[in-house]
């Protein structure tokens, strides 16, 4: 079926929603709180636009499309109602781009920035009431900045299904709350950081990160989860003049569809310990002294040969492993077969 | 795993056996849970009750070790009242009707005995898998951490052919793996009876294909030892060399001080590792290796999908790749394998495995393909055994009977220690302990035993207690939860100062030589009166009454 963007023609396919199919045609529309994942909510009304035989105007994130369908994106109405909306959670918070974790990926930002908001054209709220919860050891959630998007709810709910966020009070006092309005650290929250994840504005940060690195500054790598056989695809978001990884986020595909658990998003940072392994050791007279890769090579290969020169193949033993790569395991096996021609290499999937 | 994790979102009914999933796999506690939501059945076996069962509409507590009287119990169910899927064990199976008297004696009241769960529950379990049209078993370790482990997987694909639960969507044999690259270890050959790619090392065919492949001759023929009896092998000489990667030994074994001995009985020890841990002091030779984050390569998750891993970082000083290493020392001993980059070792596996031949890096950049995918043009196998059709033609069954863990408690060590995985920590705790963070949540291990227990012994949260096996003795602070069921204490293998493998029992699975890390028998006494730390009583999150 076909539909009309600002007159141009759109291919689009029954169950689509308006804002998918003009986003697919590359029509910008801002959004706050629809997101793929957590899906329809309908709630901010960033997304409105004109639809023709539909009375006022209509949220795209939640209607679907129908063939001939005619959508204005790009008139006053539109453009002013989206404004209003930006410039009243604008107005409603304390929005401080200079020093926020969030700038240049937060979405109000972008909002502001496409739709030409300014400037909060009304007085801001008092936010003496918002709390600051620091808590976590893992999340940093401030409510100052929070837009009630409904994005986090979504995800502690349906998501990852932990069922520790949701809304609590009423009217203007409506806030998201941790189980009973615990203070998150004191909370059932499991730290999974799917809220910080799926957050668009600076209200739920990775605590870890903050001052860590911009976004524009940070180099991000696509990599899989070091942890158990669930194989998350995360991205590394790396400081290189540092060599250090800064932050770690779900990938938004098979097979975590963006989900991770507190290890794989908060414990990145054990390749820049400093107890690490640095150089080939040897032990000599009981203590291990650093040697060169020549020196430690030419020892191993020589006491191997020498041993099993003497006894045969078969007393070498090697251990693979589940935590390292396919390729190191591979390179392993064949060094225990070609090279030593015994069979003994087994790994710890039997522990 | 038979089948996808996604299909687990969508499951009618989800069989959770042995498994501790929003702890030891959170992500796939998700869909686990998103699955109940969507109005799927969930029942949870297991002796604990584990965060999980807050979800499950059934939480099956049976006796530690007692799974195959449980399983074959509901097989026997499943027979009486016809369940079972006719159509399934007459075109898929070869002996459908071995099985049904085999399962004979499992009445529910003889199971009750055995495994403690009343016969009347494990008949409305066995109405609730009969009567649905899919369930998706997944299991763990505690399924396969008993000298019965291989008893307890064959009993589980019993109960699984018997429904017709293979080769469709949403079902099947779920084992999670572990290891973020467990399954890839298997694959690529990290075993002592199969070449990468399943093939076996005693078959002469194969002997001659890798021959040639590799361009080398003399390739053995005899299968190698398992973990266990190359560590035993140290004290008679049989084994001498040993060589190490990745594995800190002595804190992942069962029964720790048997361990050291074995290794101490080493001609040569070689460890390639990341962190000094406590094997690395007993090492003649340590290779630095490079970790996640400074390397390129693959691994194979649960679902058997390869998905790539990429250097971001400088590693640290001047450790290497692991596989670079190794080709310096094949090298040296006459043999160059010819490896340049980790990609070209990929490509040397490849072009001799059909499972992976499809599987490039190319076609892996963006997302990961499931084996089998043997062409270059396969979209990968989200499930196997499509259609009921087995790599080995028609399913067979197992006769299985129930044998007793090799421990029991008794009036000397009067408590079962069963052990595991917590949240926060992975393994030996060198990546998570190494972390920022973690350790604040989880600073030390804590002997968790039930309120009932704790009250006949004086002992209360916090306060320092000595766990004492046949084989060795901890102190660590106690843990009182309605987690644990009476007579039951659990503690997990994280952390060195006071690891639960000191305790274990080595006594093997004869098929696997799996030790049974699950069951030992132990006695408690308390030390002193103490307090835990704010941060660790938070934990308790993980236990909510």
């Amino acid at each position: 079926m076909q539909i009309t963007i600002d007159g141009k023609r759109c291919e689009a396919s029954p169950g689509q929603t308006v804002l998918a199919v003009a986003r697919a045609h590359g029509f910008y529309v801002p959004t706050l709180c629809y997101h793929a994942k957590t899906g329809k909510a309908g709630k901010c009304r960033a997304c409105v636009a004109e639809i023709a035989g539909m009375r006022g105007l209509q949220t795209t994130c939640t209607v679907e499309v129908k063939d001939g369908m005619v959508v204005r994106l790009d008139s006053e109405k539109v453009r002013k109602a989206q404004r209003l909306v930006v410039d009243l959670l604008l107005s409603s918070g304390r929005h401080d781009c200079l020093s926020c974790e969030k700038n240049g990926e937060c979405e109000l930002q972008a909002a502001a920035y496409y739709l030409g908001v300014k400037k909060p054209s009304f007085a801001v709220a008092n936010d003496e009431a918002a709390k600051f919860d620091d808590t976590s050891r893992f999340v940093v959630r401030d409510d100052a900045k929070c837009i009630k998007c409904g994005r986090c709810v979504a995800g502690c709910k349906n998501t990852v299904c932990n069922d520790v966020l949701d809304f609590g009070f009423r009217s203007g006092r409506t806030k998201v709350i941790c189980d009973h309005d615990q203070p998150m650290g004191a909370s059932t929250c499991v730290q999974c950081g799917e809220c910080v994840q799926l957050c668009p504005v600076g209200a739920l940060v990775d605590k870890k990160a903050v001052g860590q690195g911009r976004v524009w500054d940070l180099a991000k790598v696509n990599t899989t989860c070091p942890y158990c056989g669930v194989g998350c695809q995360v991205t590394m978001h790396v400081d290189r003049p540092r060599n250090r990884i800064v932050k770690v986020t779900g990938r938004e595909c098979a097979p975590n569809e963006g989900m991770l658990c507190v290890k794989g998003r908060y414990g990145y940072d054990f390749p820049s310990h400093p107890e690490r392994l640095k150089y080939p050791m040897i032990k000599r007279d009981g203590v291990h002294v650093r040697v060169s890769w020549d020196e430690a090579l030419d020892y191993t290969a020589d006491r191997i040969r020498t041993i099993v020169g003497q006894h045969g193949p078969d007393v070498f033993s090697a251990f693979g492993s589940g935590r390292i790569t396919n390729e190191n395991n591979y390179a392993l096996a064949k060094f225990t077969r070609a090279v030593i021609h015994t069979n003994n290499i087994d790994h710890c999937a039997r522990t | 795993m038979t089948n996808s994790i996604k299909e687990i979102g969508d499951a009618e009914v989800l069989f959770v056996i042995g498994s501790n999933t929003t702890e030891a796999h959170p992500v796939i506690s998700y869909f686990m849970k998103r699955a109940v939501k969507k109005g799927g059945t969930l029942i949870v076996n297991d002796p604990r009750k584990i965060d999980l069962t807050r979800w499950a509409q059934m939480h099956v507590q049976h006796r530690v070790g007692s799974d195959v009287a449980y399983l074959n119990a509901l097989i026997h169910e499943i027979f009486a009242n016809g369940w079972e899927n006719r159509e399934f064990l007459a075109n898929h199976t070869e002996n459908p009707e071995a099985i049904r008297e085999w399962v004979k004696p499992y009445t529910p009241e003889m199971a009750e005995g055995i495994c403690g769960v009343p016969a009347a529950t494990i008949r409305q379990v066995a109405k609730i898998l009969g009567t649905a049209k899919s369930v998706s078993v997944c299991y763990t370790l505690g399924i396969t951490e008993h000298i019965c482990g291989t008893d307890n997987v064959k009993t589980i694909a019993n109960l699984q052919m018997v429904l017709g639960n293979l080769g469709k969507y949403g079902a099947g044999v779920n084992p999670l793996r572990g290891q973020n690259n467990v399954q890839g270890a298997c694959d690529m050959g990290a075993l002592p009876n199969v070449y990468h790619n399943y093939q076996a090392v005693d078959n002469p065919a194969t002997i001659k294909k890798y021959e040639e492949a590799w361009g080398v001759t003399g390739l053995s023929g005899k299968v190698g030892y398992k973990m266990p009896t190359m560590l035993r092998k140290a004290h008679d000489g049989g084994t001498r060399i040993l060589y190490c990667v990745g594995d800190n030994t002595v804190q992942t074994e069962p029964h720790m001080a048997h361990t050291i001995k074995e290794i101490q009985a080493l001609e040569f020890f070689i460890v390639c590792d990341i962190f000094p841990n406590i094997t690395t002091p007993y090492a003649d030779v340590i290779f630095p290796d490079t970790c996640w984050g400074e390397e390129d390569g693959t691994y194979s998750n649960t679902e058997r999908r390869v998905q790539r891993v990429r250097a971001a970082l400088q590693a640290p000083g001047e450790a290497r790749s692991h596989w670079w290493v190794l080709q310096e020392l094949g090298k040296r001993l006459g043999y160059d394998m010819g490896f340049t980059t980790a990609e070209s070792v990929w490509e040397d596996m490849r072009k001799t495995a059909t499972s992976y031949a499809g599987i490039t890096y190319e076609r892996i950049e963006q997302l990961g393909l499931q084996w089998p995918c043997p062409t270059l043009t396969h979209p990968g196998t989200g499930f196997l055994h499509k259609d009921g059709n087995f790599t080995r033609g028609k399913g067979l069954f197992h006769k299985i009977e129930y044998i007793p863990p090799a421990e029991q408690a008794d009036g000397q060590y009067p408590f079962i220690l069963s052990t595991g995985r917590r949240l926060w920590h992975y393994h030996t705790g060198t990546q998570t302990r190494n972390s920022e963070g973690l350790s604040d949540l989880f600073p030390e291990e804590l002997l968790e035993l039930s309120p009932v227990d704790a009250a006949r012994l004086g002992i209360k949260t916090g306060d320092w207690v000595a766990a004492s096996s046949r084989r060795g003795r901890i102190e660590l602070r106690a843990w009182v939860t309605e987690r644990s069921p009476a007579g039951v204490c659990w503690c997990a293998f994280h952390f060195h100062e006071a690891c639960a493998n000191v305790l274990t029992n080595d006594a093997f699975d004869s098929v696997t030589e799996t030790a049974e890390y699950k069951v030992c028998a132990i006695r408690v006494e308390k030390l002193a009166d103490g307090e835990l730390n704010t941060a660790a009583g938070s934990m308790k999150r993980q236990a909510r009454p």
